[in-house]
């Protein structure tokens, strides 16, 4: 039987308020499993308030070889950023 | 076409941006990283033993218990870097095996036992301290997972090294006996701390082209004299001296001039010859084995449970 454990993604809210974040990966059997090794290894000094854990085979990427034409639709839509638009300076709260 | 993806790579080396995981990379700059970083991470799991030796004869629980953390952490560093050797297509079961099976290497610093609980304080001021003179300029390096890890590490060894300086002060507000014993273990570290930066760089083959990728950020001469330079006002405030009869003060160069340790010493220890490197290597391939009917059975709990909730 081959002993070698799936592999999973682990992302940690630091604390309240924050996103979850990309901390890093580990081995485990099962989901349970992975969440805590997840905490052992990725929490030692209370750097996370929850834990996310993903297998690895489930995450779908955008590919870095198309990178440039995969977000070339935001390129040339400058007139999505507020400093675009020019506002007179006496013109408060805008 | 390769010749644009070599150049997008250099461009993004050159301009201290980082190589991430699914970008195309140069097979010798994957071939090195995968070298490098699972060397170090091999040296995190066998650099658990020397310490761990004194786990259980810790003159207090405060010390156990720190001792502990510390040897805890060691592991969590070696699962922080094989997790970044996996992002560059390694297999970390491949890895192990390599490990036991003596096809990679670890740092030679652990094939040198520790003698006395003195050595415990020892590895953290000056093994941990040479480390994270080593690990600081890796959190620059150009390989974005490898950089995160260092930074997770480098914040940690931290922990370490003060554990061990403090642990060395207690020893020294002691009696002569324990004075004693503490300069007995400088003596016996520091030349191997000074041969954890490498061999002299006439003589390192990979820092050439490593430097240029940006894996590497100083040179191995460079980091033992800032190591050095570091190191000497710290044993002075302990009370201890090094066991180099060339080293002093230059105030011309405004750095410490030292000699160099026995490159003969540390080549036989690199090739196998050292005092633990049989034992080491033995000791991991032990807990490997003695651990695959856990790693078995857990698979076997993980697929029942699959099948019941599949049934469900």
């Amino acid at each position: 039987m081959s002993t070698s454990w799936p592999l999973w993604e682990v992302f940690v809210r630091g604390k309240r308020g924050l996103n979850h974040v990309h901390v890093g990966s580990l081995h485990a059997p099962d989901a349970e499993m992975a969440l805590r090794n997840a905490r052992d290894v990725y929490t030692r000094r209370n750097e996370g308030v929850s834990i996310w854990v993903v297998p690895a085979t489930e995450i779908t990427a955008s590919s870095p070889d198309e990178k440039d034409p995969f977000f070339a639709p935001a390129g040339d839509k400058v007139y999505r950023h507020p400093t675009f638009y020019v506002i007179p300076e006496d013109v408060p709260h805008l | 076409m390769a010749d644009d993806l070599e150049r997008r790579f250099e461009r993004t080396v050159q301009s201290e941006a980082r190589i991430e995981p699914r970008d195309w990379m140069p097979d010798g700059y994957r071939k090195t990283l995968i070298r490098q970083i699972a060397q170090h991470a091999h040296s995190e799991i066998i650099g658990m033993q020397p310490e761990g030796n004194w786990i259980s004869r810790a003159p207090s629980l405060r010390r156990k218990a720190i001792l502990l953390a510390k040897v805890q952490d060691e592991a969590g560093h070696g699962l922080y870097l094989y997790s970044a050797t996996e992002t560059l297509g390694a297999d970390r079961e491949d890895l192990t095996l390599k490990l036991i099976e003596g096809r990679q290497k670890y740092s030679s610093i652990f094939n040198y036992p520790t003698l006395t609980f003195a050595d415990v304080g020892v590895i953290g001021w000056l093994v941990d301290g040479a480390a994270i003179c080593n690990q600081v300029p890796l959190c620059r390096t150009s390989y974005g997972p490898y950089a995160r890890a260092m930074i997770r590490i480098c914040k940690e060894e931290s922990f370490h090294q003060r554990q061990g300086y403090e642990l060395l002060m207690t020893m020294m507000r002691g009696t002569q006996q324990q004075r004693d014993m503490v300069q007995d273990s400088v003596n016996r570290w520091w030349w191997p701390s000074l041969m954890m930066f490498g061999p002299p760089d006439a003589e390192s083959t990979n820092t050439e082209q490593s430097m240029a990728w940006r894996i590497k950020r100083d040179t191995n001469d460079e980091l033992r004299q800032k190591f050095v330079n570091m190191s000497m006002p710290q044993a002075e405030a302990l009370g201890v001296t090094f066991p180099d009869p060339e080293l002093r003060w230059n105030d011309e160069r405004g750095e410490y001039d030292f000699g160099q340790p026995d490159w003969d010493e540390f080549w036989q220890v690199v090739k196998g010859g050292g005092v633990c490197n049989e034992q080491r290597i033995a000791h991991r391939r032990k807990a490997h084995e003695d651990g695959a009917w856990v790693r078995e059975a857990a698979v076997a709990h993980a697929a029942k449970h699959a099948r019941k909730e599949g049934a469900a």
